[in-house]
């Protein structure tokens, strides 16, 4: 199948290419898969459940937060403390979950409900002086060694994060097919409908929101470690939420590969308006907003969406 | 014959508005029991208060012996009680066959077993050609199928039918009459709320009429068409309006009219 052959030429060039590549590609290619991971992350929940989240920062932000205080106050490496971060955010998705479904908070409520537990916790790491208030929390970098998720190059967190991007890609594809699957596409079709077909639409979110939050927090761990700094306005802040979303839905929420289709497109657009509009403060956001704009109106079952339509013959997909 | 689902006193109450009262039904194993009224009678709510969308503000409902209610509707579902939507509710991004896929992986022991329950269900119910078109493609005729279908696939021992009839023209009407009996012959009870009187009479073992909730008239078809309060429920009181072809305010009392002649 062509589309087969192209899939292994693209994982072989993501693979091969990076260390021939010039630092700044280098670091755009992390950036594209970083967001690619966020999304996938997201898209469990938001995607395939349907339930839009705007709060994933409070997930992002608690896996950022609890391995990097774990590694800098018992020394513990992140590569555990990313699974511990992970942890603590499925335990608080599952909690914030519960309050909102149970109460069914759909559509845009559940949206506004989560972007307020991100803010709470802003706020709380904001007025923590224990885990470095407004400050935030430098991760030390002179020593990289790779057991402790310090390396002194970009490649390694390259290959990290190409690693974690096809890892929450398989994710999605295997709770695609499986009974888990089923169940979100159909409450995120028709939540009523799908009761009546017994489906346990209040236990499939909170397991969407489990793995959506769990996944999310890791990448908290990675963004802790590749940039050695974090801050409660960058981990647990709105603009990490919508990142995180926007390559999901450009790229086509609840599809396997939307994620990374739509980082590739719009990492690249963002980068590209910052770099044509340096200077002009605010202009590249503009111009990223406008291709936003057009992309939603043009494509709004987002780039798969669109290539699905192409090859069902024009059909609606 | 073993009772299926014995509902005893149910009584629902929206604010000041009675939608049912104190209502009695019985659906033994095997049977076919219809659900009649006027439009507002209350027979959508029976089936939300069966099916465990709306509590009851009183009354019992027993499933197999079992009280059910306080249960969410999906733990019903798997109990082995399913139902129709009198507005039909796809899946619609979703093909036909996935559509029927999420209801049959309530039986099936994995997703390939609930493919091949499902295919068969398809097939079954006359949508195997359309088995792979997203469900908002379909005609309304085609839509009440899938209901059905999607219904059957839980596995059901007693479905509640809503209208499964409504916006179809006569000949859909037969089609569909002939797949109610295919699949009571499958062993599954049915529960049938419908307005198509012709249709109703025909399939049902016994007729239950509710009027503002409350149960009018219950019994054999020929009886219950004869029953004067029944007539009079349809058509209005005596002095009514009517126009020239009989009719009454409301609609298929002339098809009680013309079954009992």
């Amino acid at each position: 199948m062509a589309a087969r052959a192209a899939a292994v030429v693209a994982l072989g060039a993501l693979v091969a290419a990076p260390p021939l590549l010039p630092k700044y590609f280098l670091e755009v290619l992390i950036s594209v898969l970083f967001f690619a991971y966020l999304g996938a992350s997201w898209n469990v929940l938001g995607g395939y459940a349907g339930q839009f989240s705007f709060g994933h920062a409070a997930f992002f932000g608690i896996g950022a937060y609890t391995s990097t205080l774990l590694f800098l106050r018992t020394g513990l490496t992140p590569w555990l403390g990313m699974l511990a971060g992970g942890g603590l955010a499925a335990a608080f998705g599952l909690l914030a979950g519960y309050l909102s479904f149970r109460y069914g908070l759909k559509g845009p409520y559940f949206s506004l409900v989560t972007l307020a537990f991100a803010e709470m916790l802003r706020v709380v790491a904001v007025n923590t002086k224990a885990v470095g208030s407004s400050l935030g929390l430098v991760v030390p970098t002179a020593h990289p060694a790779p057991h402790l998720f310090l390396f002194a190059g970009k490649l390694p967190y390259y290959y990290i994060i190409l690693a974690m991007a096809l890892g929450a890609l398989a994710v999605t594809w295997v709770v695609e097919r499986s009974r888990l699957g089923y169940a979100l596409a159909a409450v995120r079709e028709n939540e009523d409908a799908a009761e009546a077909a017994g489906v346990d639409a209040l236990g499939v979110k909170l397991r969407a929101m489990a793995i959506s939050s769990f996944l999310t927090a890791l990448g908290g761990t990675f963004y802790a470690q590749y940039f050695a700094y974090i801050d409660p306005g960058i981990t647990f802040g709105p603009t990490v939420s919508i990142q995180g979303l926007l390559p999901a839905i450009v790229g086509g929420a609840g599809t396997v590969l939307g994620p990374l289709l739509g980082s590739f497109v719009l990492t690249p657009v963002s980068e590209l308006t910052r770099a044509l509009l340096r200077g002009r403060a605010g202009a590249d956001v503009m111009l990223y907003g406008l291709v936003l704009v057009l992309v939603i109106s043009f494509l709004p079952q987002g780039l798969m969406g669109f290539i699905r339509g192409r090859r069902a013959g024009g059909a609606r997909p | 014959m073993t009772t299926l689902l014995e509902v005893h006193g149910l009584t629902k109450r929206f604010g000041g508005l009675q939608a049912v009262g104190a209502l009695d039904l019985r659906v033994a194993a095997g049977e076919i029991v219809g659900l009649i009224g006027p439009n507002g009678a209350g027979k959508t709510t029976v089936f939300h208060l069966i099916a465990g969308f709306h509590a009851p503000t009183a009354g019992a409902i027993r499933f197999k012996g079992a009280s059910v209610v306080g249960l969410k509707p999906h733990a019903i579902c798997r109990r082995g009680l399913a139902r129709t939507f009198q507005i039909v509710q796809p899946f619609a991004a979703l093909s036909t066959l996935d559509n029927v896929m999420v209801g049959a992986l309530n039986r099936a022991g994995d997703v390939a077993a609930a493919r091949r329950s499902a295919l068969e269900i398809v097939e079954f119910v006359g949508l195997g050609a359309k088995s792979r078109l997203p469900a908002r493609s379909l005609t309304l005729s085609d839509r009440k199928r899938l209901e059905m279908a999607r219904g059957l696939a839980t596995g059901p021992e007693l479905l509640l039918l809503d209208e499964v009839m409504s916006g179809l023209n006569p000949t859909e009407i037969d089609e569909i009459i002939g797949l109610i009996r295919r699949i009571h012959a499958r062993g599954v009870s049915l529960l049938i709320i419908e307005h198509v009187m012709q249709a109703i009479m025909a399939l049902s073992d016994r007729l239950v009429v509710l009027h503002h909730g409350e149960k009018l008239a219950e019994g054999a078809p020929a009886e219950v068409a004869r029953d004067r309060r029944v007539i009079e429920a349809y058509l209005g009181e005596e002095g009514e309006p009517r126009d020239a072809a009989g009719r009454g305010p409301r609609g298929p009392g002339r098809a009680i009219r013309e079954e009992e002649a």
